[in-house]
């Protein structure tokens, strides 16, 4: 079997400010394999971005400080790699397309000069070559190459998401980490920047680390799946085990929140409550104050991770090794 | 039904800023200098006679070097430096907040109606202001003073006009910012009045930036009218004021530095601890930054 | 490009024309009688009167008003009372002097600044941050002629480094340079600094170190010119303040420049001198003001697109 590109091993990360110490990752797991398009799935606020700039080492500190665990990118050891080798990487092995296209670029600076700054950091060639080979990659996002030289508040939100694209596949990453990419565009430009991702993808045959709180992207385009709480997976499967064999009751909730579109009159039914202040976690199951089968032991020991099958598992109080098999202990059709 | 409501947070926003300034230490230390200069300057008649002591000259004590009588030394007319530079704080004080008090009421009123109205209105204020604006205000007060002479009523005169176009500006775009914000359009809907909409909502929000920026105007008249007082054009002899105390001292530069020298600090603590209460509220005002 | 500028310069020409008029009828409700002035105390009144009659000290105010406008056009500021000459010829003689004090207080000002700026940004909360933020605390809050009294007596006269007066050569604008400089340096530097951590939180920092652009460069490349913004309008407020400090760091240190001839004619009651020394101050501001626009759109495209 390949070696996985990205693997993450009880990471716990803080922010630490003078109003508290806030619980971003909670000993977060995650592994990628070469080719593999991940989804990582949750709110706002569940750790999702941190756990992105984790991998590529820009958690802003202060505040943030890396705890416990540890990140292997591509064999090496992100938190022990000198800076030095971490920028030879950073864009290179991995790039990050960040959520809001509106601000991630430098509004002084041409968008081509921007782009080309990728080629001339990582392959040691001229302005020039840079510049040919930037034009090549604008087209490629769906940019007029002549259109190169003009500045970012020229552009709308969604040809700025596309620079913002071709700014992290300029390095030909072997890893894409992409930060809700779509989030802050139009539906009808939305999904024209997925299609187009979707296509690179391919093309470049990278692996992808999708971060999302939208169902629907997972469901286009990702392999394998992981649903993320209060900054820890709280369950993790295929495509298929988290939408048709779904464990985890806040899955479930996710689901629930959707619309059906076959059936309009049914209700929805959001998970109730609000995510838990990262600064002061409940204690046992972190979900367990919006959980609809809280039982007794919920909020006094973390639940174990029960594994269904060898590659998909829930955190979950409700499930031992046999009824986690079978499933029906939720209520989800 | 009961009307009474709890806020949803136990304390108001005041409260908030106050907490965070609390917070701030060179603030503090800032507002402890601020404070006990006022009472110094209030209480100042008490320790001494402001004729005896302060004004009238002592020839047979001039030049005296800081000693056990005169903490500070005395001045080429004999009179404690001490004395003097505590009755000066009462000058520069005095000046200091009734100019930005009188250049927060016309400028804040100015600024406030140009940018609620806007239009013809706010373009002629504004135009107006540019004409102030572009005389560097020293030069202007050294005008006035030249112009009509240097007592305190002109000199408050002077740099209160120079300081108008500030606060105008400043109010002008925080209540332009606020104009737009969507409760202002609300209560507008709700059919409030211009002079509601105004005192009720526009003027608080726009607070912030005009107490920052008092604050460190206050400072920067007392530099202003010490610099004036030091070329001769401000406060004049024999009443006790730093800059022209400092000047004073310039023929004895080389054998009675302290003369200079001592005023000079007053002046220094007071912007200082000026300036580090006005940072300091700044970041309490927009914790945003800092 | 050029019409913008055109519509800035026509824009000046009725701020100036307040100024001027402002300037004008609080000169000329000052007591004192210009004619005897310009006479001495031995004139008869007879002479006084014909002088002013040559004058047209008796035309309404306005009327000397526009006849003063119309010699502006021409360039003509007046005649001093004092030396009797036209008042242009006694400013340009003095215009070298406050310029180069100007000049060497703005160097020092800005060449320093910007750096400790950038650095306490880069390093906050740090040493060398809390270091650089009390220096410039001091800056901002010492009295020009205070530290220039003190750099006088120390540099001067104890250590007689620099002369202690004149404007002969470069060593001569030293000390007046820093006296007058570090004040300004301190405000840039604070602006700076507080632009920079501004800037440096911002996205588009974190989308260049993820490129894997070292972090010195980030901040040379994407950061700095971004800070700038509100570093150059803070510059060029300096430069007025610089100019009205001018006028103090001429007295200290016994320099011919503008300043000093604004308190001379002050005390001499020479009324169209400081109006012409008020004038090409406020002229020198308004003209930086316009450069600093200028700069502005040269930093920055969305401005660029926005005027030119």
């Amino acid at each position: 079997m390949d070696k996985p590109i990205l693997d993450i091993k009880n990471l716990v990360v803080e922010y630490r400010t003078d109003d508290g110490v806030v619980q971003a990752l909670n000993g977060l797991d995650l592994t990628i394999m070469p080719g593999e398009t991940h989804g990582l799935v949750g709110e706002t606020g569940a750790g999702k971005t941190t756990a992105g700039l984790g991998v590529l080492r820009l958690i802003a500190s202060p505040p943030g400080v890396v705890v416990d665990g540890t990140i292997i990118l591509d064999g090496k050891d992100v938190q022990q790699t000198t800076e030095k080798d971490m920028e030879s990487m950073r864009g290179y092995d991995v790039s990050m397309i960040f959520q809001d296209p509106m601000t991630s670029l430098n509004p002084v600076m041409t968008v081509q000069d921007q782009i080309a700054e990728v080629y001339e950091l990582h392959e040691n060639i001229s302005h020039d070559k840079a510049i040919e080979l930037t034009h090549a990659m604008l087209e490629l996002v769906g940019i007029p190459a002549e259109r190169g030289n003009e500045f970012p508040h020229q552009f709308s939100g969604g040809m700025k998401q596309r620079v913002v694209i071709a700014i992290a596949l300029a390095g030909n990453p072997k890893l894409l980490i992409a930060d809700e990419p779509t989030t802050a565009l139009d539906v009808t430009i939305q999904a024209q920047v997925l299609d187009m991702m979707k296509q690179l993808k391919k093309e470049y045959n990278m692996a992808m680390l999708m971060i999302t709180h939208d169902l629907g992207i997972v469901a286009d385009i990702c392999d394998r799946v992981s649903v993320i709480y209060a900054g820890r997976i709280v369950e993790q499967g295929s495509l298929e085990d988290i939408f048709d064999r779904t464990r985890h009751p806040y899955t479930e909730g996710l689901f629930n929140s959707l619309p059906n579109l076959t059936d309009r009159q049914q209700k929805l039914k959001p998970i109730k409550g609000l995510m838990p202040d990262p600064s002061n976690l409940p204690s046992g199951c972190t979900f367990h104050p919006r959980c609809n089968y809280v039982m007794d032991i919920c909020s006094k020991e973390n639940p174990p991770r029960v594994y269904r099958g060898e590659s998909h598992y829930a955190e979950c109080h409700l499930y031992n090794e046999e009824n986690i098999m079978k499933g029906g202990v939720i209520e989800r059709d | 039904m009961n009307m009474k409501r709890k806020s949803p947070r136990k304390k108001g926003p005041i409260f908030e800023v106050a907490r965070r300034l609390a917070k701030n230490k060179s603030a503090m230390i800032g507002l402890a200098i601020v404070i006990l200069l006022i009472v110094v300057a209030v209480t100042a008649p008490l320790f001494y006679s402001y004729d005896e002591q302060i004004i009238k000259q002592n020839i047979g004590n001039r030049l005296q070097s800081p000693n056990a009588e005169n903490l500070l030394g005395t001045d080429a007319l004999g009179r404690d430096l001490l004395g003097r530079i505590i009755y000066g704080s009462r000058i520069s004080l005095y000046v200091g907040f009734t100019t930005v008090a009188f250049a927060f009421v016309v400028g804040g009123t100015l600024g406030a109606l140009g940018g609620y109205f806007g239009g013809i209105v706010d373009n002629i204020i504004m135009r107006f202001m540019d004409i102030f604006l572009a005389i560097p205000g020293t030069l202007f007060a050294i005008t006035i003073a030249a112009a009509l002479g240097s007592n305190i009523r002109n000199l408050i005169l002077a740099l209160a006009i120079s300081s108008v176009p500030g606060f105008a500006r400043i109010l002008r775009s925080s209540v332009i910012t606020v104009r737009e914000v969507e409760y202002i359009e609300a209560s507008r809907a709700i059919g409030a009045s211009d002079a509601r909409i105004i005192l009720n909502h526009v003027i608080p929000n726009a607070l912030a930036p005009v107490i920052v920026h008092t604050t460190l105007n206050v400072a920067t008249i007392i530099l202003t009218i010490a610099g004036l007082s030091f070329l001769g054009l401000g406060i004049s002899a024999p009443t006790p004021e730093w800059g022209a105390m400092l000047s004073d001292g310039r023929t004895y530069l080389k054998t009675h530095f302290y003369m200079s020298l001592f005023p000079g600090v007053a002046i220094i603590m007071t912007i200082l601890s000026l300036n580090l209460l006005g940072d300091g509220l700044r970041d309490a005002l927009d914790p945003r930054l800092k | 490009m050029w019409k913008y500028i055109a519509k800035r310069l026509l824009y000046m020409i009725p701020v100036l024309l307040g100024v001027t008029l402002i300037v004008y009828i609080i000169m000329s409700v000052a007591p004192g009688d210009p004619a005897k002035a310009i006479l001495g105390d031995q004139a008869t009144p007879d002479a006084i009167e014909q002088l002013r009659e040559e004058l047209g000290l008796d035309d309404p105010l306005l009327v000397q008003y526009g006849r003063y406008v119309k010699g502006l056009v021409r360039g003509d500021l007046g005649i001093s009372y004092k030396s009797k000459g036209p008042v242009i010829d006694e400013i340009i003689a003095r215009v070298p002097t406050t310029l180069y004090l100007s000049l060497s207080a703005t160097i020092i000002a800005v060449v320093i600044a910007i750096p400790l700026g950038i650095l306490a940004a880069v390093k906050q909360n740090t040493f060398i941050d809390g270091l650089s933020m009390f220096i410039a605390l001091i800056g901002i809050s010492i009295p020009i002629f205070w530290l220039g009294l003190l750099l006088l007596v120390y540099f001067a006269q104890e250590l007689r480094w620099f002369p202690a007066s004149g404007a002969s050569s470069w060593k001569h604008f030293v000390l007046p340079g820093i006296a007058l400089g570090f004040h300004s340096m301190a405000s840039i530097a604070r602006i700076t600094r507080s632009s920079m951590l501004e800037v440096i939180r911002q996205d588009y920092i974190r989308t260049a170190r993820s490129k894997g652009m070292p972090y010195k460069q980030v901040i040379t490349k994407h950061a700095l010119p971004n800070a700038l913004i509100p570093t150059i309008t803070v510059t060029g407020l300096q430069i007025g303040a610089l100019l009205a400090g001018s006028v103090l760091t001429e007295s200290v240190f016994s320099l011919p420049g503008i300043g000093r001839l604004i308190i001379n004619s002050i005390q001499g009651r020479d009324i169209p001198v400081v109006l012409g020394c008020i004038l090409v101050f406020t002229l020198t501001f308004s003209i930086i003001n316009l450069l600093v626009d200028i700069l502005y759109a040269f930093v920055d495209p969305r401005i660029r697109a926005q005027y030119f």
